[in-house]
Protein backbone atom coordinates (compact mmCIF):
# COMPACT_ATOMS: atom_id res chain seq x y z
CA UNK A 1 0.00 0.00 0.00
CA UNK A 2 2.51 2.61 -1.08
CA UNK A 3 0.08 4.61 -3.22
CA UNK A 4 -0.18 8.28 -2.25
CA UNK A 5 -3.12 9.05 -0.04
CA UNK A 6 -5.72 11.14 -1.88
CA UNK A 7 -9.46 11.56 -1.95
CA UNK A 8 -9.69 9.46 -5.10
CA UNK A 9 -9.18 5.77 -5.56
CA UNK A 10 -5.83 5.31 -7.29
CA UNK A 11 -7.29 3.85 -10.49
CA UNK A 12 -9.59 6.84 -11.13
CA UNK A 13 -8.30 9.37 -13.70
CA UNK A 14 -7.92 12.80 -12.14
CA UNK A 15 -9.34 14.69 -15.16
CA UNK A 16 -11.84 13.70 -17.85
CA UNK A 17 -10.04 11.95 -20.66
CA UNK A 18 -12.21 13.43 -23.41
CA UNK A 19 -11.70 16.92 -24.81
CA UNK A 20 -15.07 18.14 -23.52
CA UNK A 21 -14.37 20.62 -20.75
CA UNK A 22 -17.67 20.16 -18.99
CA UNK A 23 -16.93 22.43 -16.09
CA UNK A 24 -15.85 25.52 -18.03
CA UNK A 25 -17.25 28.69 -16.51
CA UNK A 26 -19.20 29.61 -19.70
CA UNK A 27 -21.16 26.40 -19.53
CA UNK A 28 -22.03 26.95 -15.90
CA UNK A 29 -23.35 30.44 -16.67
CA UNK A 30 -25.38 29.62 -19.79
CA UNK A 31 -29.17 29.81 -19.49
CA UNK A 32 -31.26 26.64 -19.60
CA UNK A 33 -33.44 25.91 -22.62
CA UNK A 34 -36.75 26.97 -21.11
CA UNK A 35 -35.53 30.27 -19.64
CA UNK A 36 -37.26 32.81 -22.00
CA UNK A 37 -40.59 30.95 -21.86
CA UNK A 38 -40.31 30.69 -18.14
CA UNK A 39 -39.94 34.47 -17.75
CA UNK A 40 -42.98 35.07 -19.94
CA UNK A 41 -44.95 32.51 -17.98
CA UNK A 42 -43.92 34.18 -14.75
CA UNK A 43 -45.24 37.52 -16.01
CA UNK A 44 -48.51 36.05 -17.32
CA UNK A 45 -49.11 34.27 -14.05
CA UNK A 46 -48.52 37.44 -12.06
CA UNK A 47 -50.95 39.36 -14.31
CA UNK A 48 -53.57 36.65 -13.94
CA UNK A 49 -53.33 37.08 -10.21
CA UNK A 50 -53.32 40.86 -10.32
CA UNK A 51 -56.43 41.34 -12.52
CA UNK A 52 -59.02 39.67 -10.29
CA UNK A 53 -57.46 41.25 -7.21
CA UNK A 54 -57.73 44.71 -8.81
CA UNK A 55 -61.30 44.07 -9.91
CA UNK A 56 -62.24 43.04 -6.41
CA UNK A 57 -60.48 46.06 -4.93
CA UNK A 58 -62.33 48.49 -7.23
CA UNK A 59 -65.63 46.83 -6.40
CA UNK A 60 -64.98 46.88 -2.70
CA UNK A 61 -63.83 50.49 -2.62
CA UNK A 62 -66.85 51.73 -4.59
CA UNK A 63 -69.24 49.77 -2.35
CA UNK A 64 -67.47 51.06 0.74
CA UNK A 65 -67.70 54.64 -0.53
CA UNK A 66 -71.47 54.26 -1.06
CA UNK A 67 -71.90 52.56 2.29
CA UNK A 68 -69.78 54.89 4.38
CA UNK A 69 -72.47 57.40 5.44
CA UNK A 70 -74.80 54.60 6.56
CA UNK A 71 -72.32 52.37 8.40
CA UNK A 72 -72.61 52.68 12.15
CA UNK A 73 -74.15 51.22 15.24
CA UNK A 74 -77.61 52.50 14.29
CA UNK A 75 -77.50 50.56 11.04
CA UNK A 76 -76.46 47.33 12.74
CA UNK A 77 -79.03 47.58 15.51
CA UNK A 78 -81.94 49.10 13.57
CA UNK A 79 -84.91 47.44 11.94
CA UNK A 80 -85.99 48.01 8.31
CA UNK A 81 -88.01 51.13 7.69
CA UNK A 82 -89.68 52.97 4.87
CA UNK A 83 -87.37 55.86 5.62
CA UNK A 84 -83.96 54.82 4.34
CA UNK A 85 -82.04 56.89 6.90
CA UNK A 86 -83.70 55.03 9.74
CA UNK A 87 -83.50 51.56 8.25
CA UNK A 88 -81.26 48.99 9.93
CA UNK A 89 -80.17 45.46 9.34
CA UNK A 90 -80.59 43.75 12.71
CA UNK A 91 -83.45 41.36 11.77
CA UNK A 92 -81.56 40.24 8.66
CA UNK A 93 -78.33 39.78 10.62
CA UNK A 94 -80.04 37.77 13.35
CA UNK A 95 -82.00 35.89 10.66
CA UNK A 96 -78.79 34.93 8.83
CA UNK A 97 -77.09 33.86 12.05
CA UNK A 98 -80.01 31.72 13.24
CA UNK A 99 -80.46 30.24 9.77
CA UNK A 100 -76.77 29.26 9.67
CA UNK A 101 -76.88 27.81 13.17
CA UNK A 102 -79.94 25.74 12.41
CA UNK A 103 -78.54 24.65 9.05
CA UNK A 104 -75.30 23.51 10.71
CA UNK A 105 -77.27 21.58 13.34
CA UNK A 106 -79.06 19.68 10.58
CA UNK A 107 -76.42 19.32 7.87
CA UNK A 108 -73.33 18.56 9.96
CA UNK A 109 -74.45 15.39 11.80
CA UNK A 110 -76.19 14.01 8.72
CA UNK A 111 -73.28 14.90 6.43
CA UNK A 112 -70.57 13.46 8.68
CA UNK A 113 -72.70 10.37 9.28
CA UNK A 114 -73.15 9.82 5.56
CA UNK A 115 -69.43 10.37 4.96
CA UNK A 116 -68.46 7.86 7.66
CA UNK A 117 -70.87 5.31 6.25
CA UNK A 118 -69.64 5.73 2.68
CA UNK A 119 -65.97 5.83 3.57
CA UNK A 120 -65.71 3.32 6.40
CA UNK A 121 -68.62 0.92 6.32
CA UNK A 122 -70.15 0.66 2.81
CA UNK A 123 -68.91 -2.16 0.64
CA UNK A 124 -67.62 -1.13 -2.75
CA UNK A 125 -70.47 -1.88 -5.12
CA UNK A 126 -72.21 -0.43 -8.13
CA UNK A 127 -74.79 1.15 -5.84
CA UNK A 128 -72.22 2.99 -3.73
CA UNK A 129 -70.41 4.21 -6.85
CA UNK A 130 -73.73 5.49 -8.16
CA UNK A 131 -74.44 7.27 -4.87
CA UNK A 132 -70.95 8.79 -4.87
CA UNK A 133 -71.36 10.02 -8.44
CA UNK A 134 -74.70 11.58 -7.56
CA UNK A 135 -73.31 13.35 -4.53
CA UNK A 136 -70.60 15.02 -6.58
CA UNK A 137 -73.20 15.98 -9.19
CA UNK A 138 -75.58 17.36 -6.57
CA UNK A 139 -72.83 19.69 -5.37
CA UNK A 140 -73.01 21.35 -8.79
CA UNK A 141 -76.80 21.69 -9.05
CA UNK A 142 -77.94 25.36 -9.18
CA UNK A 143 -79.20 26.49 -5.81
CA UNK A 144 -82.56 27.63 -7.18
CA UNK A 145 -83.41 23.99 -7.87
CA UNK A 146 -82.93 23.27 -4.17
CA UNK A 147 -85.21 26.24 -3.52
CA UNK A 148 -87.96 24.71 -5.67
CA UNK A 149 -87.52 21.38 -3.90
CA UNK A 150 -87.69 23.13 -0.51
CA UNK A 151 -90.82 25.01 -1.55
CA UNK A 152 -92.59 21.84 -2.61
CA UNK A 153 -91.43 19.52 0.18
CA UNK A 154 -90.86 21.64 3.28
CA UNK A 155 -93.09 24.67 2.76
CA UNK A 156 -96.07 22.95 1.15
CA UNK A 157 -96.04 19.19 1.79
CA UNK A 158 -94.71 19.44 5.35
CA UNK A 159 -96.67 22.65 6.08
CA UNK A 160 -93.66 24.42 7.55
CA UNK A 161 -94.56 27.66 5.81
CA UNK A 162 -92.02 30.40 5.18
CA UNK A 163 -90.29 29.59 8.46
CA UNK A 164 -86.68 29.51 9.60
CA UNK A 165 -86.95 25.72 9.79
CA UNK A 166 -88.03 25.43 6.15
CA UNK A 167 -85.15 27.72 5.15
CA UNK A 168 -82.63 25.76 7.20
CA UNK A 169 -83.81 22.43 5.80
CA UNK A 170 -83.52 23.80 2.26
CA UNK A 171 -80.02 25.16 2.85
CA UNK A 172 -79.06 21.85 4.53
CA UNK A 173 -79.92 20.03 1.32
CA UNK A 174 -77.75 22.48 -0.55
CA UNK A 175 -74.84 22.01 1.85
CA UNK A 176 -75.03 18.25 2.35
CA UNK A 177 -73.10 17.24 -0.79
CA UNK A 178 -70.31 19.64 0.15
CA UNK A 179 -70.22 18.51 3.77
CA UNK A 180 -70.19 14.86 2.73
CA UNK A 181 -67.39 15.39 0.23
CA UNK A 182 -65.11 17.39 2.54
CA UNK A 183 -65.71 14.94 5.39
CA UNK A 184 -64.87 12.01 3.15
CA UNK A 185 -61.68 13.69 2.05
CA UNK A 186 -60.78 14.26 5.68
CA UNK A 187 -61.41 10.59 6.50
CA UNK A 188 -59.37 9.53 3.51
CA UNK A 189 -56.44 11.67 4.68
CA UNK A 190 -55.85 9.32 7.63
CA UNK A 191 -52.98 7.08 6.51
CA UNK A 192 -53.51 3.35 6.08
CA UNK A 193 -50.65 2.69 8.51
CA UNK A 194 -52.67 4.22 11.34
CA UNK A 195 -55.69 2.09 10.50
CA UNK A 196 -53.51 -1.01 10.38
CA UNK A 197 -52.08 -0.16 13.78
CA UNK A 198 -55.64 -0.10 15.15
CA UNK A 199 -56.55 -3.42 13.54
CA UNK A 200 -53.29 -4.91 14.74
CA UNK A 201 -54.22 -4.05 18.32
CA UNK A 202 -57.56 -5.81 17.97
CA UNK A 203 -59.74 -2.70 17.72
CA UNK A 204 -63.16 -2.91 16.12
CA UNK A 205 -64.21 -0.33 13.59
CA UNK A 206 -66.30 1.76 15.96
CA UNK A 207 -63.56 2.17 18.57
CA UNK A 208 -61.04 2.90 15.86
CA UNK A 209 -63.26 5.66 14.46
CA UNK A 210 -64.06 7.20 17.80
CA UNK A 211 -60.62 7.11 19.41
CA UNK A 212 -58.22 7.46 16.49
CA UNK A 213 -59.70 8.35 13.10
CA UNK A 214 -62.16 11.09 14.05
CA UNK A 215 -59.76 12.94 16.38
CA UNK A 216 -57.21 12.88 13.56
CA UNK A 217 -59.45 14.29 10.84
CA UNK A 218 -61.55 16.60 12.99
CA UNK A 219 -59.65 19.81 12.04
CA UNK A 220 -60.03 19.14 8.33
CA UNK A 221 -63.71 18.29 8.65
CA UNK A 222 -64.43 21.39 10.68
CA UNK A 223 -62.61 23.67 8.26
CA UNK A 224 -64.51 22.25 5.32
CA UNK A 225 -67.82 22.68 7.11
CA UNK A 226 -67.16 26.29 8.11
CA UNK A 227 -66.13 27.15 4.55
CA UNK A 228 -69.32 25.52 3.24
CA UNK A 229 -71.39 27.53 5.74
CA UNK A 230 -69.61 30.73 4.75
CA UNK A 231 -70.68 30.06 1.20
CA UNK A 232 -74.24 29.27 2.20
CA UNK A 233 -74.64 32.53 4.10
CA UNK A 234 -74.56 34.36 0.78
CA UNK A 235 -77.25 32.17 -0.83
CA UNK A 236 -80.26 34.16 -1.99
CA UNK A 237 -82.09 32.26 -4.71
CA UNK A 238 -83.31 29.23 -2.72
CA UNK A 239 -84.60 31.45 0.08
CA UNK A 240 -86.45 33.71 -2.34
CA UNK A 241 -87.96 30.61 -3.90
CA UNK A 242 -89.32 29.29 -0.64
CA UNK A 243 -90.78 32.73 -0.03
CA UNK A 244 -88.63 34.12 2.75
CA UNK A 245 -89.60 37.70 3.49
CA UNK A 246 -87.65 40.74 2.44
CA UNK A 247 -89.26 43.09 4.93
CA UNK A 248 -89.14 41.83 8.50
CA UNK A 249 -89.41 44.30 11.33
CA UNK A 250 -88.98 41.79 14.17
CA UNK A 251 -86.42 39.25 15.31
CA UNK A 252 -87.12 35.53 14.81
CA UNK A 253 -88.16 33.99 18.13
CA UNK A 254 -88.63 30.34 17.17
CA UNK A 255 -87.85 27.96 14.34
CA UNK A 256 -91.34 28.62 13.03
CA UNK A 257 -91.00 32.40 12.71
CA UNK A 258 -90.72 34.16 9.43
CA UNK A 259 -87.27 35.52 8.75
CA UNK A 260 -85.11 37.53 6.43
CA UNK A 261 -81.39 37.25 5.75
CA UNK A 262 -78.59 39.61 4.79
CA UNK A 263 -78.59 38.82 1.06
CA UNK A 264 -82.39 39.03 0.93
CA UNK A 265 -82.35 42.41 2.64
CA UNK A 266 -79.67 43.64 0.24
CA UNK A 267 -81.74 42.36 -2.68
CA UNK A 268 -84.83 44.15 -1.38
CA UNK A 269 -83.04 47.47 -0.94
CA UNK A 270 -81.32 47.38 -4.29
CA UNK A 271 -84.67 46.81 -6.05
CA UNK A 272 -86.02 50.08 -4.64
CA UNK A 273 -85.96 53.05 -7.02
CA UNK A 274 -84.76 55.57 -4.39
CA UNK A 275 -80.98 55.98 -4.41
CA UNK A 276 -80.81 56.40 -0.64
CA UNK A 277 -81.90 52.77 -0.33
CA UNK A 278 -78.97 51.82 -2.54
CA UNK A 279 -76.70 53.24 0.15
CA UNK A 280 -78.35 50.87 2.58
CA UNK A 281 -77.74 48.00 0.16
CA UNK A 282 -74.05 48.91 -0.06
CA UNK A 283 -73.81 49.00 3.72
CA UNK A 284 -75.52 45.61 3.85
CA UNK A 285 -72.96 44.23 1.39
CA UNK A 286 -70.13 45.46 3.61
CA UNK A 287 -71.71 43.73 6.62
CA UNK A 288 -72.18 40.49 4.66
CA UNK A 289 -68.57 40.55 3.42
CA UNK A 290 -67.36 41.18 6.95
CA UNK A 291 -69.34 38.20 8.25
CA UNK A 292 -67.95 35.93 5.52
CA UNK A 293 -64.39 37.11 6.14
CA UNK A 294 -64.82 36.46 9.84
CA UNK A 295 -66.04 32.94 9.18
CA UNK A 296 -63.22 32.14 6.76
CA UNK A 297 -60.68 33.64 9.15
CA UNK A 298 -62.10 31.55 11.97
CA UNK A 299 -61.77 28.42 9.82
CA UNK A 300 -58.12 29.19 9.08
CA UNK A 301 -57.37 29.97 12.71
CA UNK A 302 -59.06 26.78 13.86
CA UNK A 303 -57.17 24.64 11.39
CA UNK A 304 -53.83 26.15 12.34
CA UNK A 305 -54.59 25.71 16.02
CA UNK A 306 -55.83 22.15 15.84
CA UNK A 307 -53.17 21.00 13.44
CA UNK A 308 -50.41 22.19 15.71
CA UNK A 309 -51.49 19.36 17.97
CA UNK A 310 -51.02 16.95 15.08
CA UNK A 311 -47.39 16.93 14.01
CA UNK A 312 -46.53 14.62 11.14
CA UNK B 1 -35.72 -17.59 36.40
CA UNK B 2 -34.02 -20.99 36.33
CA UNK B 3 -37.28 -22.63 35.35
CA UNK B 4 -37.55 -20.19 32.48
CA UNK B 5 -33.99 -20.83 31.40
CA UNK B 6 -34.47 -24.57 31.30
CA UNK B 7 -37.62 -24.00 29.30
CA UNK B 8 -35.72 -22.29 26.54
CA UNK B 9 -32.90 -24.76 26.36
CA UNK B 10 -31.75 -24.12 22.80
CA UNK B 11 -31.20 -27.76 21.97
CA UNK B 12 -34.61 -29.03 23.00
CA UNK B 13 -37.16 -29.19 20.21
CA UNK B 14 -39.76 -26.60 21.20
CA UNK B 15 -43.51 -27.02 21.10
CA UNK B 16 -45.19 -25.50 18.06
CA UNK B 17 -47.16 -22.33 18.85
CA UNK B 18 -48.58 -21.81 15.37
CA UNK B 19 -49.19 -24.61 12.93
CA UNK B 20 -49.83 -23.49 9.40
CA UNK B 21 -51.07 -26.08 6.93
CA UNK B 22 -51.74 -25.73 3.23
CA UNK B 23 -52.11 -21.97 3.43
CA UNK B 24 -52.86 -20.16 0.16
CA UNK B 25 -53.32 -16.41 -0.17
CA UNK B 26 -54.55 -14.38 -3.11
CA UNK B 27 -54.91 -10.77 -4.22
CA UNK B 28 -57.81 -11.05 -6.65
CA UNK B 29 -56.42 -13.53 -9.19
CA UNK B 30 -52.81 -13.34 -8.07
CA UNK B 31 -51.77 -16.36 -6.08
CA UNK B 32 -49.10 -14.88 -3.80
CA UNK B 33 -48.73 -17.51 -1.07
CA UNK B 34 -48.76 -21.10 -2.29
CA UNK B 35 -49.60 -24.09 -0.15
CA UNK B 36 -47.43 -23.25 2.86
CA UNK B 37 -47.14 -25.81 5.64
CA UNK B 38 -44.97 -24.73 8.54
CA UNK B 39 -44.81 -24.93 12.34
CA UNK B 40 -43.71 -21.87 14.30
CA UNK B 41 -41.97 -22.99 17.51
CA UNK B 42 -42.97 -21.47 20.83
CA UNK B 43 -40.72 -18.83 22.41
CA UNK B 44 -38.35 -18.72 19.50
CA UNK B 45 -37.66 -16.23 16.77
CA UNK B 46 -38.66 -17.54 13.36
CA UNK B 47 -37.38 -15.44 10.49
CA UNK B 48 -39.04 -15.38 7.08
CA UNK B 49 -36.62 -14.40 4.34
CA UNK B 50 -36.78 -14.18 0.59
CA UNK B 51 -36.54 -11.71 -2.28
CA UNK B 52 -39.07 -8.86 -2.68
CA UNK B 53 -42.47 -10.07 -3.80
CA UNK B 54 -41.97 -13.62 -2.56
CA UNK B 55 -45.09 -13.44 -0.39
CA UNK B 56 -43.35 -13.27 2.97
CA UNK B 57 -45.24 -10.21 4.22
CA UNK B 58 -48.54 -11.59 2.95
CA UNK B 59 -47.83 -14.86 4.72
CA UNK B 60 -47.15 -12.97 7.94
CA UNK B 61 -50.37 -10.98 7.59
CA UNK B 62 -52.32 -14.22 7.16
CA UNK B 63 -51.25 -15.31 10.64
CA UNK B 64 -53.34 -12.65 12.40
CA UNK B 65 -55.85 -12.26 9.56
CA UNK B 66 -54.69 -8.74 8.66
CA UNK B 67 -54.46 -9.94 5.08
CA UNK B 68 -58.23 -9.83 4.65
CA UNK B 69 -58.35 -6.06 5.26
CA UNK B 70 -56.90 -5.45 1.82
CA UNK B 71 -59.68 -5.21 -0.80
CA UNK B 72 -59.69 -8.26 -3.05
CA UNK B 73 -57.53 -10.30 -0.71
CA UNK B 74 -58.45 -13.76 0.55
CA UNK B 75 -56.75 -16.73 2.14
CA UNK B 76 -57.44 -20.46 2.29
CA UNK B 77 -55.99 -23.11 4.52
CA UNK B 78 -55.53 -23.53 8.24
CA UNK B 79 -53.59 -21.56 10.83
CA UNK B 80 -53.76 -23.24 14.24
CA UNK B 81 -52.93 -21.14 17.29
CA UNK B 82 -52.45 -23.61 20.18
CA UNK B 83 -54.66 -26.02 18.28
CA UNK B 84 -57.44 -23.54 17.46
CA UNK B 85 -58.03 -22.78 13.80
CA UNK B 86 -58.00 -18.99 13.51
CA UNK B 87 -59.81 -19.17 10.17
CA UNK B 88 -62.83 -20.96 11.68
CA UNK B 89 -65.99 -18.90 11.03
CA UNK B 90 -66.65 -18.53 14.75
CA UNK B 91 -63.34 -16.72 15.31
CA UNK B 92 -63.51 -12.94 15.72
CA UNK B 93 -60.44 -11.61 13.89
CA UNK B 94 -60.28 -8.52 16.13
CA UNK B 95 -60.02 -10.70 19.26
CA UNK B 96 -57.44 -12.91 17.54
CA UNK B 97 -55.18 -9.89 17.00
CA UNK B 98 -54.95 -9.29 20.73
CA UNK B 99 -53.28 -12.69 20.98
CA UNK B 100 -51.24 -12.28 17.81
CA UNK B 101 -49.87 -8.73 17.84
CA UNK B 102 -48.11 -6.99 14.98
CA UNK B 103 -45.31 -4.47 14.51
CA UNK B 104 -45.17 -2.78 11.12
CA UNK B 105 -42.43 -1.72 8.76
CA UNK B 106 -42.97 1.98 9.30
CA UNK B 107 -43.34 3.18 12.89
CA UNK B 108 -47.00 4.18 13.24
CA UNK B 109 -47.74 5.69 16.65
CA UNK B 110 -51.15 7.35 16.90
CA UNK B 111 -50.55 11.03 16.06
CA UNK B 112 -53.25 12.47 18.32
CA UNK B 113 -52.05 10.54 21.36
CA UNK B 114 -49.31 11.17 23.91
CA UNK B 115 -46.54 8.64 24.52
CA UNK B 116 -48.46 7.37 27.52
CA UNK B 117 -51.76 7.10 25.65
CA UNK B 118 -50.05 5.29 22.81
CA UNK B 119 -48.95 2.56 25.21
CA UNK B 120 -52.47 2.33 26.60
CA UNK B 121 -54.11 2.58 23.16
CA UNK B 122 -54.68 -1.16 22.83
CA UNK B 123 -56.70 -1.25 26.05
CA UNK B 124 -58.60 1.90 25.18
CA UNK B 125 -59.44 0.58 21.73
CA UNK B 126 -60.58 -2.72 23.19
CA UNK B 127 -62.52 -1.11 25.99
CA UNK B 128 -60.66 -3.17 28.60
CA UNK B 129 -60.12 -1.74 32.05
CA UNK B 130 -56.56 -1.21 33.27
CA UNK B 131 -56.13 -1.33 37.04
CA UNK B 132 -52.84 0.53 37.29
CA UNK B 133 -52.23 2.32 33.98
CA UNK B 134 -49.13 4.09 35.31
CA UNK B 135 -47.46 0.78 36.18
CA UNK B 136 -48.45 -0.80 32.88
CA UNK B 137 -46.97 2.14 30.95
CA UNK B 138 -43.73 1.96 32.92
CA UNK B 139 -43.44 -1.83 32.60
CA UNK B 140 -44.03 -1.83 28.83
CA UNK B 141 -41.71 1.11 28.21
CA UNK B 142 -39.01 -0.57 30.32
CA UNK B 143 -39.44 -3.78 28.32
CA UNK B 144 -38.58 -1.89 25.14
CA UNK B 145 -35.80 0.09 26.89
CA UNK B 146 -37.56 3.39 26.26
CA UNK B 147 -38.53 4.29 29.82
CA UNK B 148 -35.39 6.21 30.76
CA UNK B 149 -35.54 8.23 27.56
CA UNK B 150 -39.17 9.30 27.86
CA UNK B 151 -40.16 9.08 31.53
CA UNK B 152 -40.11 12.86 31.93
CA UNK B 153 -42.26 13.56 28.88
CA UNK B 154 -44.96 10.91 28.85
CA UNK B 155 -47.50 13.60 27.96
CA UNK B 156 -45.70 14.64 24.78
CA UNK B 157 -47.06 13.36 21.45
CA UNK B 158 -45.83 9.92 20.43
CA UNK B 159 -44.80 11.32 17.06
CA UNK B 160 -42.36 13.76 18.72
CA UNK B 161 -39.90 10.87 19.20
CA UNK B 162 -37.19 9.80 16.75
CA UNK B 163 -38.24 7.06 14.36
CA UNK B 164 -36.23 4.43 16.25
CA UNK B 165 -37.93 5.47 19.50
CA UNK B 166 -41.29 5.51 17.72
CA UNK B 167 -40.79 1.92 16.63
CA UNK B 168 -39.96 0.89 20.20
CA UNK B 169 -43.06 2.77 21.34
CA UNK B 170 -45.08 0.75 18.83
CA UNK B 171 -43.60 -2.43 20.29
CA UNK B 172 -44.51 -1.26 23.81
CA UNK B 173 -48.02 -0.64 22.55
CA UNK B 174 -48.23 -4.23 21.32
CA UNK B 175 -46.74 -5.62 24.55
CA UNK B 176 -49.33 -3.73 26.62
CA UNK B 177 -52.17 -5.91 25.34
CA UNK B 178 -50.14 -9.00 26.34
CA UNK B 179 -50.15 -11.04 23.16
CA UNK B 180 -48.66 -14.52 22.91
CA UNK B 181 -47.28 -14.14 19.42
CA UNK B 182 -45.71 -11.01 17.96
CA UNK B 183 -45.43 -10.63 14.20
CA UNK B 184 -42.71 -8.26 13.05
CA UNK B 185 -42.94 -7.05 9.45
CA UNK B 186 -39.48 -5.69 8.59
CA UNK B 187 -39.51 -3.73 11.85
CA UNK B 188 -36.15 -2.06 11.36
CA UNK B 189 -36.04 -1.48 7.61
CA UNK B 190 -36.91 2.20 8.05
CA UNK B 191 -34.39 2.73 10.87
CA UNK B 192 -30.73 3.66 11.11
CA UNK B 193 -28.14 1.05 12.23
CA UNK B 194 -28.14 2.08 15.89
CA UNK B 195 -31.92 2.00 16.15
CA UNK B 196 -31.83 -1.34 14.33
CA UNK B 197 -29.41 -2.71 16.93
CA UNK B 198 -31.84 -1.61 19.67
CA UNK B 199 -34.69 -3.45 17.99
CA UNK B 200 -32.58 -6.58 17.57
CA UNK B 201 -31.58 -6.58 21.24
CA UNK B 202 -35.22 -6.21 22.09
CA UNK B 203 -36.19 -9.20 19.93
CA UNK B 204 -33.57 -11.29 21.76
CA UNK B 205 -35.12 -10.36 25.10
CA UNK B 206 -38.72 -10.79 24.02
CA UNK B 207 -38.29 -14.37 22.92
CA UNK B 208 -38.03 -15.41 26.56
CA UNK B 209 -41.73 -14.72 26.90
CA UNK B 210 -43.19 -14.45 23.41
CA UNK B 211 -43.23 -16.34 20.15
CA UNK B 212 -41.85 -14.08 17.45
CA UNK B 213 -42.15 -14.24 13.67
CA UNK B 214 -39.88 -11.82 11.88
CA UNK B 215 -40.06 -10.91 8.20
CA UNK B 216 -36.82 -9.33 7.08
CA UNK B 217 -34.91 -8.72 3.89
CA UNK B 218 -31.75 -8.32 5.90
CA UNK B 219 -29.98 -11.69 5.95
CA UNK B 220 -27.48 -10.61 8.59
CA UNK B 221 -30.34 -9.62 10.82
CA UNK B 222 -32.02 -12.97 10.32
CA UNK B 223 -28.72 -14.70 11.13
CA UNK B 224 -28.20 -12.59 14.26
CA UNK B 225 -31.60 -12.87 15.89
CA UNK B 226 -33.48 -15.88 14.58
CA UNK B 227 -33.51 -19.46 15.81
CA UNK B 228 -35.45 -20.82 12.86
CA UNK B 229 -35.60 -19.63 9.35
CA UNK B 230 -37.97 -20.08 6.42
CA UNK B 231 -36.87 -19.21 2.91
CA UNK B 232 -39.71 -18.14 0.60
CA UNK B 233 -39.41 -17.87 -3.15
CA UNK B 234 -42.22 -16.95 -5.57
CA UNK B 235 -44.84 -17.69 -2.94
CA UNK B 236 -43.47 -21.13 -2.11
CA UNK B 237 -41.70 -22.28 1.01
CA UNK B 238 -38.36 -23.54 -0.27
CA UNK B 239 -36.73 -24.50 2.98
CA UNK B 240 -37.44 -24.32 6.70
CA UNK B 241 -34.92 -25.31 9.34
CA UNK B 242 -32.84 -24.08 12.22
CA UNK B 243 -31.02 -20.90 11.29
CA UNK B 244 -27.55 -22.37 11.85
CA UNK B 245 -28.43 -25.33 9.64
CA UNK B 246 -29.78 -23.09 6.87
CA UNK B 247 -26.68 -20.94 6.88
CA UNK B 248 -24.13 -23.73 7.13
CA UNK B 249 -25.78 -26.60 5.35
CA UNK B 250 -28.80 -25.67 3.23
CA UNK B 251 -30.49 -28.59 1.55
CA UNK B 252 -31.85 -26.66 -1.41
CA UNK B 253 -29.57 -25.13 -4.00
CA UNK B 254 -31.94 -22.13 -4.35
CA UNK B 255 -31.49 -21.35 -0.66
CA UNK B 256 -27.74 -21.46 -0.99
CA UNK B 257 -27.84 -19.27 -4.12
CA UNK B 258 -29.95 -16.68 -2.32
CA UNK B 259 -27.81 -16.68 0.80
CA UNK B 260 -24.63 -16.29 -1.19
CA UNK B 261 -26.09 -13.46 -3.24
CA UNK B 262 -26.42 -15.17 -6.60
CA UNK B 263 -29.94 -13.75 -6.89
CA UNK B 264 -32.19 -11.61 -4.81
Amino acid sequence: MSAPVSGLPPDLPSAPASGRSSASSDDLRAPTAGAPVEQAFHAIGFLALLLPLLAFLVLFVSVLADAWPRLGWGFLSGIPSRKPQLAGILPALVGSASLMGLTALIAVPVGIGAAIYLEEYARRSRLTSLIELNISNLAGVPSIIYGLLGLEVFVRAMHLGRSLLAGALTLSLLLLPMVIMTSREALRSVPLSVREACHGLGADRFCMLRLVILPMCFPRMLTGIILALARAIGETAPLLTIGALTYVAFLPDSVHSAFSTLPLQIFAWISRPQTSFHENAAAGIVVLLAVMLLMNGFALWLRARLQRRLPG
Amino acid sequence: MSALESEIDPDATPEPKLQISHLDAYFNDRHVVRDITLSVPQRRVTAIIGPSGCGKSTFLRCLNRMHEHVPGARARGAVMLDGVDVYHPSINPARLRRHVGMVFQKPNPFPTMSIRDNVLAGHRLNGTHVDAPGELVERCLRQVALWDEVKDRLGRPGVSLSSGQQQRLCMARVLAVEPEVILLDEPSSALDPIATAHIEELIEELKERYTLVLVTHNLQQAARVSDYMAFFYLGNLVEFDRTDVIFTNPKESRTEDYLTGKFG
